[in-house]
């Protein structure tokens, strides 16, 4: 019987020595004193680990007797976020300043793990240099800031221009409609039938990626939306679910798109950025202002060609209808911890590790779009890379995420719904179905309602 | 020992949550998280995906096999049996992310198994996606079955020689032995086996992850990759543990099983 007690004490152990080290408080020394930062790093995202090791450095050679201490959690987005959130449950391993994403902030709020930030902030000369927006990204439902925004990001249509000229598809290429994407995919599975015309993800393997860079950009574009933040209600029913599963369907039955095997796996995005869009193998994609940090100098597939070869288009709405557009937007922020013992302190590295030239840093390295009006208009920003200009006009038609704490498992839900769809096991009426079903169940019949 | 699992009990009665109100005050929500699995359109399914996997990897698969070699090692003896022996259990001592990786390499779209099936003019398929629970199952019975091997290597060598000996002297043949004489002397020894490697693959977590992560559409879900993705990717703790709790049940009643065939063994 032991495996299986393996288990149960494993998931529960863990947060059964969470609960008990969160009762022993632990006397703090005074002397020395040391402020934890916690934060993500990959093999291809590094960006923020540079900003962090400046910022310490810098940090510590004004603050005599202070020691930073960067903690870089190797990991994915959603690994991250769950051991972020398991270091956040005890005062011993809680950090300082965190990294958060910023539609975990008021889930987050509510759990007691981030410092309401106002008094910080009014104090602080440079807040005012923050883009209004973009500000509201740290708010949590009690209108309070709680978190200071890095960067933001917007999605876009991805194309390669070779592949779209052997097409005789004219350039540069902007689709009015959904119908015009699908005509000029058509045309280039036509032109060649081994090119891939147009990607958009679907299931649960690429996670977030499938809802930000994919059923969203499709489902807000009909008029619908996730969650009424009016009526604090999620929106079931509707037929813009259903028409955007249909049309996620199309492009997969007519092998517009990746196979369905390569759509489930969670890499398939490398292959979009390293093989397939480089090697001219694929027309199009769905994917973020970040995509040129992954091809610029430095990059995890550094692709001198990109900036010739590459054009950005923003997706449609489906019938051309206003604004003419849609797009998503997400990115990070930095976050003071609640059980942090140097408040003052932590803020203050904050605001060092966003300063004007750390945030430019950032923003450039990682191909982000600025939040600091100073940054926006810094040269330095503007000359990043040829597509600033485009993916940063898209902020005048994005959308942001329900940032409420139900949201994770209806994104889920959504991933499950185009997942059925692509692999053939639903109609698109039958998974919108399931899923309105799934929404009732996670949130109550009290918090949905029907559009 | 008892106190984590006394722990995760408690804890599926509640709404404990990694993130949000309920991580700050987790409410007593009685069996809320129970009665939410019969309505849940993924659990009944992992539940059923769970018992298939402990019943065909491991029951079929590595019992079977691993008696298999063993008794073929037994006949053979020597050289050859130390071979096979090496060669089965190099696959066993393998740490199990390792193992993972070389089962999804073999498998995966452009593996070994789809260039071995190449070099015959086939064209393989994605088994990960076509086939998942079966190349589960395939991978598990390739890590685990050295270790029912050993074991019924140490039986074997236990049965007295001059009783299968004098069966050979009244004429019965090979099945008739191993049916009639070898196998009810080694009952407790299956027993034993059955038990240990029926916890272990109901535990087994790390092969399904990195093969397929429970997909395509939860084709491969079993109910201890069910309890991660709830307990941590969606940071529902209360209705993570209520599902481990259910796979712990699972475990006491094939246990169960089990001791009354070893109690039945020794009279």
């Amino acid at each position: 019987m032991r495996r299986p007690v393996r288990i149960g004490a494993a998931l529960l152990g863990v947060v059964g020595l969470l609960a008990s080290a969160a009762c022993s408080a632990q006397p703090q020394a005074v002397s020395k004193q040391t402020i934890k930062i916690v934060y993500q790093k990959t093999d291809s995202f590094t960006a923020l680990d540079k900003v962090f090791q400046d910022a310490k450095q810098e940090f510590e050679a004004a603050n005599a007797g202070v020691t930073v201490d960067l903690e870089p959690i190797q990991a994915n987005d959603d690994d991250y976020g769950t051991k972020l959130a398991l270091a956040q449950r005890s005062p011993d391993t809680a950090p300082d300043v965190f990294y958060e994403d910023t539609f975990k902030v008021r889930s987050d709020v509510d759990a007691g793990y981030l410092l309401k930030l106002d008094s910080q902030l009014a104090s602080w000369d440079e807040w005012s240099k923050f883009n209004e927006g973009a500000k509201a990204a740290g708010r949590g439902d009690d209108g309070s800031i709680y978190a200071v925004p890095l960067g933001t990001d917007t999605r876009a249509i991805w194309y390669n221009k070779t592949v779209l000229q052997k097409a005789g598809i004219p350039l540069p290429w902007q689709p009015k409609t959904w119908d015009d994407i699908l005509a000029a995919a058509r045309k280039m599975k036509a032109a060649d039938p081994s090119v891939i015309p147009f990607s958009m993800y679907a299931g649960k393997g690429t996670g977030e990626g499938t809802v930000m860079q994919s059923f969203y950009e499709l489902l807000y574009g009909t008029g619908s939306s996730l969650y009424s933040e009016s009526d604090k209600k999620w929106v079931v029913g509707s037929k813009g679910f259903t028409d955007s599963l249909q049309f996620l369907k199309t492009l997969y039955d007519e092998k517009l798109s990746v196979t369905p095997a390569d759509a489930l796996d969670s890499n398939v995005w490398k292959k979009v950025f390293g093989q397939w869009l480089p090697q001219g193998k694929m027309g199009a994609t769905v994917e973020g202002s970040y995509a040129p940090s992954f091809w610029q100098k430095g990059g995890s597939y550094e692709w001198a060609g990109y900036a010739q070869d590459m054009g950005v288009a923003k997706f449609p709405t489906q019938f051309g209808q206003d604004p003419g557009g849609v797009s998503m937007s997400g990115g990070w922020t930095l976050a003071v911890g609640a059980k942090t013992k140097s408040a003052d302190l932590a803020f203050k590295f904050l605001t060092t590790a966003v300063n004007k030239k750390n945030a430019l840093a950032f923003d450039v390295n990682n191909s982000q779009i600025a939040v600091r009006t100073d940054v926006a208009s810094d040269p330095g920003y503007q000359a990043a890379n040829p597509f600033v200009k485009d993916v940063s006009n898209l902020v005048g038609v994005t959308h942001y995420r329900p940032a409420t704490a139900d949201y994770p498992k209806i994104s889920l839900a959504v991933q499950q719904a185009t997942e059925a769809v692509i692999a053939g096991k639903q109609s698109p009426a039958e998974a919108a179905a399931e899923y309105d079903a799934s929404v009732k169940k996670l949130v109550g019949d009290t918090k949905v309602m029907q559009k | 020992m008892l106190a984590p699992v006394a722990w995760s009990f408690y804890a599926s009665f509640t709404n404990a949550a990694l993130s949000g109100k309920a991580a700050l005050n987790p409410q007593w929500v009685g069996l809320d998280n129970y009665a939410r699995m019969l309505t849940d359109s993924v659990f009944p399914l992992s539940a059923w995906l769970t018992v298939v996997f402990v019943a065909v990897s491991a029951i079929l698969g590595q019992n079977a096999l691993g008696l298999v070699i063993a008794l073929l090692m037994t006949r053979s003896g020597g050289a050859t049996a130390s071979l096979v022996g090496t060669v089965v259990v190099a696959s066993w001592i393998l740490p199990e992310i390792v193992a993972a990786f070389a089962a999804y390499a073999y498998f995966s779209q452009d593996g070994t198994l789809n260039q071995l099936l190449g070099m015959f003019g086939v064209q393989g398929t994605n088994w990960l996606y076509a086939f998942p629970m079966a190349a589960i199952i395939l991978a598990n019975v390739w890590r685990g079955t050295a270790f029912s091997m050993l074991v019924y290597r140490a039986a074997l060598s236990q049965v007295p020689r001059d009783v299968s000996e004098a069966a050979l002297m009244d004429g019965a043949r090979g099945w008739q032995r191993l049916a009639f004489i070898t196998l009810p002397i080694i009952r407790g020894s299956i027993a034993t086996n059955l038990m240990l490697i029926t916890l272990q693959t109901l535990a087994v977590f790390t092969l399904i992850w990195v093969m397929t992560a429970g997909g395509p559409s939860n084709a491969s879900t079993t109910l201890p990759v069910l309890a991660y993705q709830e307990a941590f990717k969606l940071g529902d703790i209360g209705y993570g543990t209520a599902i481990a709790s259910v796979l712990i049940l699972i475990g006491v009643v094939f246990g169960a099983v089990y001791v009354r065939l070893i109690r039945g063994a020794k009279p």
